[in-house]
């Protein structure tokens, strides 16, 4: 059984849609076993602006996608990449126990975008670096 | 709030006139049926009425019934008792792939026990092909295990064939009839199946209480030791008031089947007609025609069964998928998978099962409410924005 929390994220999810010019995407979950998440990061001075998500799956990735959204605004990069799997279900009081291994991908799907946010900065920064050089 | 249940291929309610058959087997009527005084007579004959009642409806004899704990149970017994009672002729069986777990799970404890099975693949209504079958007896193939209809989809399998190339290789038939029995007309000469497996609680009967059809010949090693009830077959103190349970389900299910299988397909046809219509890319699961007369299976594209589920039941509405998430595993329906299903298409199946007490305002009510369901969660899913953006790109 689910927990209220988990209900009302279910019914009520936050910040469902995509960022169209989001600083970080991340990819999270497999077809297979049926949770797919993505999650749409915006950031300014090395803060999380606005996150958003889409998530195919069951009620507990559902949950989880729009409570690590939640969470995660306002917090700095560092900040959120300690959010974990397991801190995500405990700010949901808790998910039945086989749900915790297949679909609760939530915090991976965030620490992905936020690692692709970083690659980029690291990428445009290279290429501004080499664009000094010439 | 209104509510509707649609998932009369798990459970169904126990109708009253069952009920009250039972009853007094609870109190008054409570005797040992192995004893030999006048409480223990009493229940012995019902026991034995009701086993007539039985055999009359498939065409068995009574001696060929044995009363079992139920669906999984005669499945078991049947599998089991078959295979080892038979292993010193040989040790491959024959199933296949979309068997209910009772069989294919029975399977699998058997090659764990050094036993060869084959799983017959099915096309993608989820049909066996006979050709098949005839093509995988070997000279030590003992047993041939292949259901009725299917529990998901609910597609009819082609029994009588079937039997008719065990009887001529002489190689013993099992069948699942668990759907089948109280929906469809059953007579184990014409499916010429040696073993056949029924539950009560699957025709308005109560749980915990089946059958295992034995035709007279056959050898099975028995699964529960100890009294010498059902013949030595299956030990231990009858059931009695859900045997008469299930035998008064099983004659008011036959009573009336055609009117009543009538008035359910033209339920299940609007059913599914008006998904059709009104969900875009929605694929109709199992058999278009060859099929229960209560199931409807779709798969709803770019979103997955348990959040559809647990919307539905916000409006009052039970249903059931063949989702990973509502069988427990990480897996899918094998059935889906079976019928060659991607994973992400059976994740998203749903099966509504119609009942005696569903009534077109029912199916309407969920016309009404599922498109609004998976618009809501098509909008939540990363699948539909990319299948649609590759479309307009």
């Amino acid at each position: 059984m689910y927990s209220e929390k988990v209900m009302d994220h279910f019914q009520n999810p936050r910040n469902v849609g995509e960022i169209p010019d989001a600083d970080g995407v991340g990819l999270e979950g497999n077809p297979v076993c049926g949770d797919v998440m993505q999650i749409w990061i915006k950031v300014k001075d090395d803060r999380i602006m606005d996150a958003k998500f889409k998530t195919f799956g069951c009620g507990a990735a559902i949950a989880t996608s729009s409570m690590v959204t939640e969470l995660v605004k306002g917090k700095t990069l560092d900040e959120a990449l300690q959010i974990s799997n397991a801190a995500v279900a405990q700010a949901l009081d808790g998910l039945p126990s086989h749900k915790m291994h297949c679909s609760n991908l939530a915090a991976d799907a965030l620490h992905k975008a936020i690692d692709d946010y970083r690659n980029k900065a690291r990428g445009d920064a290279q290429a501004k670096d080499a664009g000094a050089a010439n | 709030m209104k509510r509707i249940y649609l998932d009369h291929a798990a459970t169904t309610p126990v109708a009253p006139a069952v009920l009250e058959a039972m009853l007094p087997y609870f109190t008054e009527k409570f005797g040992n049926p192995s004893t030999l005084y006048f409480y223990g007579r009493e229940a012995k004959q019902a026991i034995e009425d009701a086993r007539e009642k039985v055999a009359a409806i498939i065409g068995a004899r009574p001696q060929e019934i044995i009363f079992t704990g139920g669906g999984s149970e005669s499945d078991n017994y049947a599998i089991k008792g078959a295979a080892f009672a038979n292993e010193a002729r040989g040790k491959h069986v024959i199933t296949s792939a979309v068997e209910h777990h009772a069989v294919f799970d029975t399977c699998k404890f058997l090659e764990s026990r050094g036993f060869e099975v084959t799983y017959l693949p099915v096309d993608e209504d989820g049909l066996v092909s006979p050709d098949e079958v005839a093509k995988a007896i070997r000279p030590d193939t003992i047993l041939i295990t292949i259901m009725h209809a299917n529990n998901e989809v609910g597609t009819i399998e082609p029994i009588a064939e079937i039997g008719r190339i065990a009887r001529e290789k002489g190689v013993y038939f099992h069948t699942d009839a668990v759907q089948t029995a109280g929906a469809l007309p059953i007579n184990v000469d014409e499916l010429k199946v040696d073993l056949l497996s029924m539950s009560a609680h699957k025709f308005y009967g109560p749980k915990g209480v089946g059958v295992l059809y034995v035709r007279r010949g056959t050898k099975l090693t028995p699964l529960i030791h100890g009294g010498g009830q059902e013949r030595k077959r299956r030990a231990g103190t009858e059931n009695v008031a859900e045997i008469v349970g299930l035998a008064k389900a099983l004659e008011l299910a036959q009573e009336g089947m055609t009117a009543r299988n009538e008035r359910l397909i033209r339920l299940r046809d609007r059913l599914m007609n008006g998904l059709l219509e009104k969900i875009p890319e929605l694929k109709l699961n199992g058999h278009p025609t060859r099929r229960l007369p209560g199931n409807v299976n779709v798969s709803v594209l770019y979103i997955e069964g348990e959040s559809m589920l647990l919307n539905l039941d916000f409006k009052g509405i039970a249903a059931s998928s063949g989702s990973a998430c509502t069988s427990g595993s990480l897996e899918p329906s094998h059935v889906l998978l079976a019928m060659g299903m991607p994973h992400e298409v059976a994740h998203g199946s749903l099966r509504l099962t119609l009942g005696n007490e569903n009534t077109e305002e029912d199916v309407d009510y969920i016309l009404e409410v599922l498109p609004g369901i998976v618009e809501k969660l098509r909008a939540m899913s990363p699948f539909y924005s990319q299948a649609h953006s590759q479309a307009r790109a």
